[in-house]
């Protein structure tokens, strides 16, 4: 379908474009790649325009995970055409005029990328056919608008404006998000055509209410309204080409986009008139009114987008058909007019060299082309008749006369709808006026003169625009508006005529109060508005102000209540409420449930008993020794290690005996190898106070408590009948289609590989933070220096000159021989371990502890100098190795058609070994050994050269000293 | 068997609770220790207990005589990363005694 293939091209060449664009550098590639890529996608969306003949929508779904219902599905129909053209379109002619807007100095490859990737995603919204798809492109059109709006980032203004803009645009999308998926569950489905047509459905469920609060928070905080509108006036720090674009004639629109689409589902309840009606009202007054006090250029613009858009809602909140089809056509009038006006802005900015309206005036002797065309725009958006704007306008009265929600609903939407109206026209009147009438004046910061023609193209595109649509709206709007409409009203579509003239209707009076009224206020007020700074009665109510203040709340005053309230800068009581929260959380589930707590256990082996006497007073033991004698701690441990090592032997658990094994001896060796680090402490050091008594005796009942809660519960575990679980599965399986005997590494290697993977990733993350973090370790001064015991023996060598044998140089010889000659064999171990791990106990965990066992062996009796100048270990390229085997053993499954990481298994004849048994898992279990062979020995050898890194760390304490 | 395993599984988690509130990096260090070996038997108990049922296949064995595999694949797991963690932590509490100059775990020495 080439039609599908256009779509697919629309969506992503944007994205393709701006990756490209940040290879080529350079301002000329850049700006002429972004003008290219817009062109095109504009030509490509004029060429898909017959495929919405007779009211048909474009469709192309591709399956991604389709029992989730997430698909790509890209769909086009009247409503989101005419969205295309203007992305496209406006998103060229911005491309054009930034082209010569931006300064020289700027190469523009980062503006050009961004501004791209905007319009893929904005295209993105536009064409999803999944509303999934579609939150997902909502918040990458705030991330890109974030960025875009920051992208003059040495600016505090901008990266404020840009923050607040991310915040409420990106927490409105995270509400859509959560709206569309109760969405998707009252409908059953996410995808665009269901939902549409499961209208009856979504308004009669329960779940509406809060549905449609989500999706409007959504909805509304994109497009600036009423109470989240100040974000918008905020976002003006950013490029005038960025504010033409994103907030005037795109992103803002996505909000109101929405509301639309959603309009065949969503409206037609007393919930959406009060909400979006009310919403947009209350918008429209207060952008109307804030825009006519404002004396930056681009702030005046931007309230009267905020008061335009509150038009469009309001519009489509009164829930009538002939709204919906007013609000279509203002958003087209609005983008074409607005664009312009800011890029007219911009170019007076840019001219000028100040957008403050109390400096500028007279400028049309200086830029007669350029005041020619914003007067136009202006006048569109004043509602001056043959311009587009008027024809909206008289639209939105005719809707408002007709609200059908009693008369006095009706006359205050008429009044309201002059009323604004007649502030447009003042804010307007500003504008045009005070920017461009009145006499010329010597104190421009710069001396302005008409901007390059290719600033004033894009401008009079639109502003011609402008006009043809006031004039010949049915020749030149007709057709897409109508197809438009009747892709979201469908059949409900009502007839309107689009015409200039109507004869003497009410709207046409309505029209000409709100114009002389205008007109007349700013003739009479004009000195009032340009003395003020801010609002009268509103000023001290600003949305920014509250907006601070939230953020204020919430990252830093109740943070610290928090820290106040749970002293949470020490680790002791940190732990100390983790430890008690777990408890109650254990607690409240075991409460009330009748553990089945009878004595009928299997009989007690009295050996067994009896290891384990031994086994709770290694562990007690442990606990009372680990404060001042650190190395009896260690062995104690080591030896509650041991008993639950045996008892996996006992309990038929040969795989995790020799694995605890190997790990407890590598653990030691860990900790042995970090006691020289630690300071002494001695019995008595410090004076035992009765607060540090209380405390212990405190945390001993807690021990106490749940060392007893932990008892019961696996007390009553383990005479719980064990409910049937996978484990027969794994038992069935393991040989016919894993190919090992020994399951419980067949379901690590093969049935949870997945699981495995992400384990060895785990090992080889900490290995590599533990080498980071010893790299710039700083050892305390008074550890530098060799252990006691090393210094007396030098001591003592040096003082009688080496007449008895020196003890330093035969250190652990005998030892170091027989570790060396043993090293081999250990490896040979390993090796054993490993190739029969698939059938009997061991495999690629114990196997790679094991060779890195006889490693740490062999440094620790021949010291790291002996064993580097014999040995080159690389550990960081075992792990390497290790990873890319595993995740390349996982992958060739995909090559032979399999889902990633289906192993595959055969016993072949090998020569000299016999039969063995060959499975693709074996080589996933070598990955794992790499890494664990690396991971291991990174961690202990960087640890282990921390005592050869003395010398330098001496030097260094030496130095310090010196200079003090 | 069962009430000395849970006895073993409440005796190695209270030193282990017991030291982790202590003051002391080491006595932290070890006392996660100690909770490991509680947290992996406890985790390996819920199986069941069995002896001479490893879960090795053998030539024309019943299925119900071996042990639940599952729980042992999850404290193989388990003990491999507690490793991990236990290296990590120690390397933290190196650097940080070397930053402080104390053994503290908040870093401020004089509280005992």
């Amino acid at each position: 379908m080439p039609y599908d293939s256009a779509a697919l091209a629309m969506l992503s060449l944007p994205f393709l474009a701006s990756v490209v664009v940040l290879m080529v550098r350079g301002r000329q590639w850049a700006t002429w790649l972004m003008i290219a890529t817009a062109a095109a996608c504009l030509l490509l969306a004029v060429g898909i325009y017959p495929a919405m003949d007779g009211g048909h929508a474009l469709r192309h779904v591709i399956h991604w995970v389709p029992s989730l219902g997430l698909d790509l599905v890209l769909r086009v129909d009247g409503f989101s055409w005419l969205f295309l053209m203007l992305i496209c379109g406006i998103g060229l002619l911005v491309g054009v005029y930034a082209r010569y807007y931006m300064p020289p100095d700027d190469p523009l490859d980062r503006f050009c990328a961004l501004l791209l990737a905007f319009m893929g995603s904005m295209l993105g919204i536009v064409m999803s056919g999944n509303v999934i798809q579609l939150v997902f492109f909502w918040e990458l059109t705030s991330i890109f608008s974030f960025l875009l709006i920051g992208y003059w980032n040495q600016g505090a203004s901008a990266r404020e404006g840009a923050r607040m803009a991310l915040i409420v645009t990106a927490g409105g999308g995270l509400c859509l998000f959560a709206g569309m998926m109760l969405l998707g569950h009252i409908v059953g489905s996410y995808d665009l055509d269901v939902i549409l047509a499961a209208g009856e459905r979504v308004r009669a469920d329960a779940l509406y209410t809060p549905m449609l609060v989500l999706v409007l928070l959504g909805a509304l905080t994109k497009s600036a309204q009423f109470p989240f509108h100040f974000w918008l006036p905020q976002a003006m720090s950013a490029p005038t080409p960025v504010s033409a674009f994103l907030h005037s004639a795109t992103m803002v629109k996505a909000g109101v986009f929405l509301l639309l689409r959603f309009w065949p589902v969503l409206s037609g309840t007393d919930a959406w008139f009060w909400l979006v009606g009310g919403t947009g009202l209350l918008t429209l007054l207060l952008g109307a009114t804030a825009a006519v006090f404002q004396q930056d250029l681009k702030a005046v613009l931007a309230y009267s987008t905020i008061s335009h858009l509150g038009l469009i809602t309001m519009l489509i909140g009164l829930g009538s058909t002939l709204g919906a089809v007013a609000a279509i056509f203002h958003i087209v009038n609005h983008a074409t007019f607005k664009a312009s006006l800011f890029m007219a802005a911009g170019a007076v900015d840019h001219e000028a060299g100040t957008r403050d309206l109390r400096r500028l005036g007279g400028l049309r002797h200086f830029m007669p082309i350029t005041a020619t065309l914003a007067v136009i725009a202006s006048a569109a958006m004043a509602g001056v008749p043959l311009l587009n704007g008027f024809l909206s306008k008289e639209m939105f009265f005719a809707v408002a006369l007709t609200t059908h929600r009693g008369p006095a609903v009706d006359m205050a939407a008429a009044a309201i709808a002059v009323l604004a109206s007649a502030f447009s026209v003042v804010y307007s009147l500003r504008f045009a006026v005070g920017v461009f009438f009145g006499p010329a004046r010597d104190d421009y910061p710069r001396q302005p003169h008409e901007p390059p023609r290719w600033m004033r193209l894009p401008i009079g595109l639109l502003a011609l625009a402008c006009v043809l649509v006031g004039m010949l709206p049915a020749r030149v709007i007709g057709p897409p508006l109508r197809a438009a409409a009747y892709s979201v009203l469908g059949e409900d579509t009502p007839t309107f005529s689009l015409a200039v003239w109507h004869g003497l209707t009410p709207p046409l009076f309505m029209s000409a109060i709100a114009l002389v009224a205008g007109c007349v206020v700013y003739v009479v007020l004009r000195g009032y508005f340009a003395g003020r700074e801010t609002l009268p009665l509103l000023g001290r109510f600003s949305g920014r102000r509250m907006f601070e203040w939230v953020l204020t709340l919430l990252t830093a005053t109740l943070p610290a209540a928090l820290e106040g309230a749970f002293p949470s800068r020490r680790l002791q009581p940190q732990l100390l409420l983790i430890v008690l929260a777990a408890s109650l959380a254990a607690g409240t589930a075991m409460w009330g449930s009748s553990l089945p707590l009878s004595l009928h256990g299997s009989g007690v082996d009295p050996a067994f008993a009896l290891l384990w006497l031994l086994g709770g007073a290694c562990a007690v033991g442990a606990a009372t020794q680990a404060k001042f004698h650190r190395l009896a701690a260690l062995l104690l441990t080591g030896g509650a290690g041991l008993v639950s090592c045996i008892s996996f032997v006992w309990l038929s658990a040969p795989d995790l005996a020799a694995t605890q094994l190997l790990v407890e001896v590598v653990t030691a060796i860990v900790i042995l190898l970090g006691l020289r680090w630690l300071p002494k402490r001695i019995s008595g050091m410090a004076p035992d106070t009765r607060r540090a008594r209380l405390r212990r005796h405190r945390d001993m009942v807690i021990a106490a408590g749940v060392g007893l809660g932990l008892a019961t519960l696996a007390y009553a575990a383990m005479l719980h009948p064990v409910a049937d679980s996978i484990s027969h599965f794994f038992l069935e399986r393991a040989y016919t289609e894993g190919g090992g005997h020994n399951v419980v590494n067949v379901i690590l290697v093969d049935f949870r590989g997945f699981d495995t993977m992400g384990e060895i990733s785990v090992l080889a993350i900490v290995a590599l933070t533990v080498f980071a973090l010893l790299r710039r370790f700083r050892p305390a001064i008074e550890s530098v220096d060799a252990p006691a015991q090393q210094r007396l023996q030098a001591a003592f060598e040096a003082s009688d000159n080496g007449a008895t044998t020196s003890v330093v140089a035969d250190y652990l010889r005998i030892p170091g021989l027989i570790v060396q000659l043993m090293a081999p064999v250990i490896v040979l171990f390993g090796l054993h371990l490993f190739l029969r791990g698939h059938d009997l106990p061991g495999g690629g965990f114990a196997a790679g502890i094991t060779v890195s066992v006889a490693l740490v062996l062999l440094y620790m009796a021949r010291g790291a100098r002996w064993v580097e100048v014999r040995l080159r270990v690389a550990p960081l390229r075992w792990i390497g190795a290790g990873l890319l085997l595993a995740v390349s053993t996982g992958l060739g499954s995909i090559a032979f058609g399999y889902p990633f990481l289906t192993s595959h298994s055969r016993h072949a004849e090998v020569p000299l070994l016999g039969e063995l048994p060959l499975a693709t898992a074996m080589l996933f279990d070598l990955g794992v050994f790499c890494v664990v062979v690396g991971a291991t020995s990174l961690m202990l050898v960087a640890l282990a050269h921390q005592s050869l890194r003395r010398p330098r760390v001496l030097e260094m304490a030496a130095e310090s000293g010196e200079e003090r | 068997m069962e009430l000395v395993l849970a006895l073993a599984i409440g005796v190695l988690a209270a030193s282990g609770v017991w030291l982790l509130l202590r003051p002391r990096t080491f006595q932290v260090i070890i006392g996660l220790t100690l909770i490991s070996y509680a947290v992996n038997l406890f985790i390996f108990c819920i199986g069941g207990l069995r002896t001479g049922a490893d879960p090795v296949l053998r030539e024309g064995a019943d299925i119900a005589q071996y042990t639940d595999p599952l729980p042992q694949a999850l404290v193989l797991t388990a003990i491999v990363i507690s490793f991990a963690t236990t290296a990590l932590f120690l390397v933290v509490l190196l650097a940080s005694r070397g930053l402080t100059g104390n053994d503290h775990v908040d870093g401020k020495d004089g509280t005992p």
